[in-house]
């Protein structure tokens, strides 16, 4: 089946904000969007409209938390990680607060609204902060778990969601272990490491790489941070090349958190797969990946040129 | 409390303040001189804060917006009787005492601040917080009128008054002066009064350096029901030290050993 991760964000929500009585949700007029409305419907009275106001909706959000509160805020990524940075950094990040920062809408995704609301550097802007949790789910399923998972986490967590739907990856029988890095496909000469929608896409290419010869492993990466540093190293001490696929700026998101591992502990070399240093447009999302290469047909293209080069 | 008890706090509070940012040789004399005698009324006189529920969020609250005068509510919490550290340490390294008040280093600092503007905005989301747990605790901040200048003090405005946060209480410390000048020339954030009316708050203005003024305005702002309270405080920046007053070449510096000597001289006068 293919979902939207929002949409299973949003569910999540409603049944965690029925269960809970310390949860409290803040939104920024998309409710509708973000699909905090599904929260706001099962639990009206905590559920707060901050108004096309972010900062002050990331503000809040740090009050509430200071009074003991598991706040859930969401917003459009380009807006929730960018605009409100500085809050997030000052407000919540700082004084270690409890905030869940919920950021839908992200990535060049969202389509035809084009480059002001996609998102391509909100993994990087969120990963620097000391304190926040970083978690990039794949699929509906993930997306469910690591909402239960950041609830239960006391500190600043930020999860990024999607506007489109993507197919399952998983169950709804799977066990998530978010300390660790998800195997999901062995091979022995490249590994795949990817996050979000790119999970999909990389899964599609190692099934031809195999095809082609070239025995591919594939590893989602669904917590940036803290990330499964011990998992990264053996997948790369275990390929003789790695390769890193996200729907994200290549500086300061999968790309870098890789790198950043790689060149202290593995003589692998690893290759990016991302948005190169440029802006997106509008066009339908399907259009606006393909353009930009995130897609399985790229992946395969950049592994097997890197490949013949050996 | 008697007017004349407050005013031996506040004169306390003003030597602590001059002494710590002297010691430092750095951090904020002006605005913490100017708003001393609002923290003393809040701490001796409005809040329930003690030794007792200090640890907790069972009390009223206060934010210090404007972190920078940090050294007016380390003082104040001091005189209190309320705070473990050194004044000493203030600014130093390893201390508790930083430059910004932090949350988790200092009990009784009931919000890490420092950037301007979003203190405020999350004593909008304590007093939302209050109203959704039924607690009849107060929540207070305390904005600059430069501070007024970033644009999520009136975001915050906006949400305290649409909804109804009556348990919430900003303070705007209007001392007209800000780093590069007088406010009003630098661009110009007044009047405030109307401002915040505007934006749907209850508002009194007063003398913010006098405690029969400063009680009243405090006094009405709690028997306000339905809608957030602004007190637009006037202040003198510097107050009590003779050339700091008005002087805004002492927002953010700090006094020599002859400029100390005459400062505390200044203030054991008063």
């Amino acid at each position: 089946m293919a979902q939207e991760t929002r949409n299973a964000y949003g569910q999540e929500l409603a049944k965690l904000i029925t269960e809970r009585e310390d949860i409290v949700v803040l939104d920024a007029d998309l409710t509708k969007s973000t699909k905090t409305a599904e929260a706001k419907k099962a639990c009206p009275e905590r559920h707060f409209n901050a108004g096309i106001a972010e900062a002050n909706m990331m503000g809040m959000a740090a009050g509430l938390a200071a009074s003991g509160k598991t706040v859930f805020a969401s917003s459009f990524a380009v807006f929730a990680a960018g605009r409100a940075f500085e809050i997030i950094r000052n407000s919540i990040c700082y004084p270690n607060l409890n905030v869940k920062v919920c950021a839908t809408h992200a990535g060049l995704s969202v389509g035809e609204d084009g480059a002001s609301h996609q998102s391509i550097e909100d993994v990087s802007l969120m990963r620097t902060l000391p304190n926040m949790h970083v978690f990039v789910p794949c699929d509906q399923y993930e997306t469910k778990a690591v909402i239960d998972y950041v609830a239960d986490i006391k500190g600043p967590c930020y999860v990024r969601l999607g506007r489109g739907k993507v197919e399952d990856v998983f169950t709804e029988k799977t066990k998530f272990d978010f300390t660790k890095v998800k195997v999901l496909k062995k091979g022995t000469d490249v590994v795949l490491f990817a996050m979000g929608l790119m999970v999909q896409e990389a899964l599609k290419a190692a099934e031809e790489l195999e095809a082609a010869g070239i025995s591919t492993s594939v590893i989602n990466v669904s917590c940036l941070k803290p990330i499964d540093r011990k998992g990264i190293v053996k997948a790369l001490k275990g390929h003789k090349q790695a390769f890193t696929c996200e729907e994200h700026s290549i500086i300061g998101g999968l790309f870098s958190a890789v790198a950043e591992i790689a060149v202290q502990e593995a003589a692998t070399p690893v290759y990016p797969i991302g948005v190169e240093d440029t802006f997106g447009e509008s066009g339908k999302a399907k259009d606006v990946l393909k353009k930009y290469g995130m897609t399985a047909e790229n992946i395969v293209k950049v592994v097997k040129a890197k490949n013949k080069k050996k | 409390m008697k007017t004349k008890e407050l005013q031996k706090h506040a004169s306390s509070i003003r030597k602590k303040i001059v002494t710590m940012v002297y010691d430092a040789q750095s951090g904020h004399p002006g605005g913490s001189l100017g708003a001393a005698d609002i923290l003393t009324t809040l701490y001796f006189e409005e809040m329930d804060i003690n030794e007792e529920n200090l640890n907790t969020t069972a009390r009223d609250r206060f934010v210090l917006s404007k972190g920078h005068v940090s050294p007016a509510l380390y003082a104040v919490l001091d005189e209190k009787g309320l705070l473990k550290e050194d004044l000493k340490t203030f600014r130093q390294i390893n201390s508790n005492l930083q430059g910004h008040p932090n949350m988790n280093e200092v009990p009784g600092v009931d919000m890490s601040t420092g950037s301007l503007g979003q203190g405020v905005s999350t004593a909008v989301g304590m007093a939302i917080a209050n109203k959704l747990d039924n607690v009849p605790y107060r929540v207070y901040a305390l904005v600059g009128d430069g501070e007024s200048e970033e644009g999520i003090v009136w975001e915050a405005m906006m949400a305290a008054a649409h909804y109804n946060l009556d348990n919430f209480c900003v303070i705007f410390d209007q001392n007209g002066l800000q780093i590069d000048g007088n406010v009003q020339d630098v661009i110009g954030p007044l009047p405030l009064k109307e401002k915040a009316e505007a934006f749907g708050l209850h508002t009194i203005e007063c003398n913010g350096n006098d405690f029969t003024e400063l009680k009243a305005a405090f006094k009405e702002a709690k028997k306000t029901k339905g809608k957030p309270t602004a007190i637009i405080a006037h202040t003198v920046k510097g107050k009590g030290v003779s050339f700091m007053e008005n002087n805004y070449a002492w927002h953010g510096s700090a006094p020599n050993a002859e400029q100390y000597e005459q400062a505390m001289k200044d203030l054991e006068e008063a």
